[in-house]
């Protein structure tokens, strides 16, 4: 192979390095791996928004006539649970984090290549017994496992589907480790912390939730399991446990786990908010003390899920007063994109479009957020449709924006093709339309009291007219999701070669070619310049006049 | 700052072949190892930190029937594998210091007697897990353990309270014995290289790294030992 490479005058990339199937399944180059991730978590996506589409085509009609209600059981709990577990928590970190952080501050790889590709493999082991649990009839606890009803009172596929997300987690806690040791040892000379791209910030932030709350849900997982099989007591009243005991140690995890999910995508807007603006991010240390801010005080939040559950209401009252906390350091990064964009030289292309809808969307998840932090609000909106809103403004409309404007913007330096820009700003369009539709209505159905969870509402049909907004939302958001899936596989073959530096951005990742070669770079960078120096770079390129 | 080996076959840059071609230097390569080891203790400490945030609740709710079954176990049996395991991480230091001075037949010897230790700590437990069957207090159908509060002649233990006490007793010491079983795995591996004298003063991060795993365990244990054991054995 190596041979036709010279003959056809190609320069050696991580791509065309090696072929064959053996060539990636035991690579340990980062840039491999986070393709492999990349494969796996777009096949979940797809088989996580299916589970969706069932779900918002029963929802058409009040009666319950499409699935039967123990199906519509199923079908939430495994659409979360793969959502959750097997997309949203992986994909920013394992995709885009994997293959950027190294290049990021001037790394050949990871610290752990080796522990890198091992935890592809126990993500791959762990959707394979999902699929198994799928296959086998699934499990209808509600993506929480709540005891005693995942213990007691369920015949379904807890124990396989527990296990699963514990091996997931597995996973997930090892790419946590990579990239704090990554960060701490791996820099090169003159990338001081205070130089670090937010992109890099964020995921370090991200790690430290990944490694100090997922043994805590780890834990609870292998307890859930053990009670099943040996019918312990620990979280069953009946036998003298405490099923709260089970809420708290979950939502220890589980509320950390939106900043996981969220935080990598704060870092993907950053990048791309200095790029299309042209300027130096607004406060970089409040940016990166921010992050951090949110890792930390999301740590002491998680009563919140439980005001209804039971908890006295002075723990109630404090665990309010803490989540609003949260709002401080997210208002901040609000704020400091806004300012970063004020006066800058704005261009719309694809990415830009996706930062934008994230900032809007983030920001309405986050206010009504507080609604629920908020204990009378609560009470009243608790288990409605305003929660499921609340929190798809967050992971939706935040997290899957910021997902596909990182996929966009990096594109170019991952595949060493461009996409289609027309053809991504319409699916931007596409993507935020459909959001809206789909699910600014349930905010409105859960105000009214329409309760999540429910396969029927024919009791009150009144529900409908918003529940046929909401499905027909949801079908423009798959054809805006599949839209970049078509024509991302399209610019691989098709697609016009990508220059090193197609947006002419800053940061280490530019300046090696696209894509890039194995060990990334062919000497050892020396960094003497600040994150987004866009100035500068501006400045140079006016000088020197770039051939596009 | 270490000193170069003699010259290698081709006398070019990579002395070390332990040394990965990602890592500028083997001191970088030794500090990412010992961070991620330590990265990695850091999520052990919060996983056994949920199962003794379980203890803590039900110690706190179910005081006199969590001392009635602490009192059942075999302080001898425990003691002994307290001391064992104590011994075990003064082999394990033992082999670190041996590795950095170099004597290899010192580092498989320190190795060989930590695992014997550890595995010597596994037959106790065993032993001690064999009792408990036979005594009815494991949990289940056949859970039987009568006998009152202690200090309260007449409050009756509670057969529920008693076995979520002995379900976190198996859960934990459970978990604590896989994760010896893990490390004497990794030390017969790290024993296999010694052999063959893979460690020298400018490369023994296997060991050393190994043996912060087998301390954390032990100090697991240096808990779980008096919770579990001495928490009531005022009379």
């Amino acid at each position: 192979m190596a041979t036709a490479v010279i003959e056809t005058g190609e320069r050696e990339t991580y791509l065309n390095k090696e072929y064959g199937i053996k060539s990636w399944l035991l690579t340990v180059d980062h840039k491999r791996i986070a393709l492999l991730y990349l494969m796996g978590i777009t096949f979940f996506f797809f088989i996580g928004g299916f589970f969706a589409l069932l779900i918002r085509l029963e929802l058409l009609t009040p009666a319950g006539d499409l699935v039967q209600a123990d199906t519509y059981n199923k079908l939430f709990t495994m659409h979360g649970q793969i959502m959750v577990f097997f997309f949203l928590i992986p994909a920013v970190p394992a995709v885009l984090g994997n293959f950027l952080i190294p290049i990021m501050i001037g790394a050949k790889d990871l610290a752990f290549p080796r522990i890198n590709l091992l935890s592809w493999y126990l993500y791959m082991i762990a959707g394979v017994m999902m699929l198994y649990t799928i296959i086998n009839g699934g499990v209808d606890t509600g993506w929480t496992f709540y005891t005693p009803l995942s213990t007691e009172f369920l015949n379904t596929h807890v124990i396989s589907a527990g296990l699963s997300i514990f091996v997931a987690g597995f996973s997930s806690i090892l790419t946590g480790l990579n990239f704090v040791v990554t960060t701490h040892r791996m820099r090169a000379p003159g990338m001081t912390w205070s130089r670090l791209p937010l992109f890099v910030w964020a995921h370090y932030a991200t790690s430290i939730i990944q490694l100090l709350g997922t043994p805590v849900l780890a834990i609870t997982l292998v307890l859930v399991v053990a009670e099943r099989l040996f019918h312990l007591g620990i979280f069953n009243p009946a036998l003298g446990g405490d099923p709260l005991l089970f809420q708290h140690l979950f939502w220890f995890y589980s509320h950390p786990a939106v900043y996981i999910m969220i935080l990598p995508g704060m870092g993907i807007v950053s990048e791309i908010v200095c790029c299309f603006s042209r300027k130096r991010v607004f406060g970089y240390q409040a940016m990166a003390l921010a992050l951090l801010g949110i890792a930390v005080v999301g740590f002491l939040v998680w009563a919140h899920h439980m005001f209804v559950a039971g908890i006295s209401l002075y723990a109630a009252l404090i665990f309010s007063i803490l989540s609003y906390f949260v709002a401080v350091p997210s208002a901040i990064k609000v704020f400091n994109w806004t300012s970063t964009m004020y006066k800058g030289s704005i261009s719309y292309q694809t990415p830009m479009l996706y930062a934008f809808g994230f900032i809007g969307l983030f920001t309405m998840g986050g206010l009504t957020g507080l609604f629920l932090a908020s204990l009378g609000i609560d009470v009243h909106v608790t288990d409605t449709y305003f929660v499921v809103a609340h929190f798809h403004y967050i992971m939706v409309g935040g997290m899957v924006m910021a997902y596909l404007g990182g996929m966009h913007f990096w594109w170019p330096k991952i595949s060493g093709k461009l996409y289609p820009e027309a053809w991504g700003r319409l699916a931007a369009l596409l993507v935020f339309v459909g959001f809206n539709l789909t699910f600014f209505p349930q905010f409105v159905l859960g105000y009214m009291g329409m309760p999540r969870r429910y396969w029927d509402y024919s009791h009150s049909p009144e529900y409908q007219i918003l529940n046929v907004l909401s499905t027909a939302g949801a079908t423009v958001l798959a054809v805006g999701y599949l839209l970049p899936m078509v024509y991302f596989l399209w610019s691989m073959r098709y697609g016009k070669p990508a220059p090193d530096n197609p947006w002419n951005a800053a940061g280490l990742e530019w300046k090696i070619p696209s894509p890039p070669s194995t060990y990334n770079f062919e000497e050892q960078p020396v960094v003497t310049w600040e994150a987004y120096n866009y100035d500068e770079l501006d400045k140079r390129a006016e000088e020197v006049p770039v051939a596009h | 700052m270490h000193t170069s080996p003699p010259a290698t076959v081709e006398g070019v840059a990579h002395e070390n072949p332990a040394l990965l071609h990602h890592f500028a230097t083997e001191e970088q390569q030794k500090n990412a190892a010992n961070l991620g080891m330590w990265v990695f203790l850091a999520t052990e400490i919060m996983f056994f930190g949920g199962m003794f945030f379980a203890y803590l609740v039900y110690r706190y709710w179910y005081f006199g029937d969590f001392g009635a079954g602490s009192q059942s176990m075999n302080v001898t049996l425990g003691g002994t594998n307290t001391a064992v395991l104590i011994c075990s991480s003064l082999t394990v230091a033992l082999a670190v210091r041996a590795a950095q001075l170099g004597k290899q037949k010192m580092i498989v010897v320190c190795l060989i007697l930590t695992m014997l230790l550890g595995l010597v700590f596994l037959g106790i437990k065993g032993v001690e897990y064999h009792d408990k069957f036979v005594e009815h207090h494991v949990p289940g159908p056949s859970f039987y353990f009568p006998g009152h509060v202690p200090g309260h002649v007449n409050i009756p233990i509670n057969q529920q309270h008693a076995q979520i006490f002995f379900s976190l007793y198996f859960i934990m010491t459970g978990l604590h014995a896989l994760h010896m079983i893990i490390g004497v795995g990794l030390f017969a591996f790290i024993t296999l290289h010694a052999m063959r004298g893979r460690y020298h003063p400018n490369y023994y991060t296997p060991v050393e790294t190994a043996g912060l795993y087998w301390h954390f365990v032990d100090i697991i244990w240096i808990y779980l030992f008096p919770l579990l054991y001495l928490i009531d054995r005022s009379q």
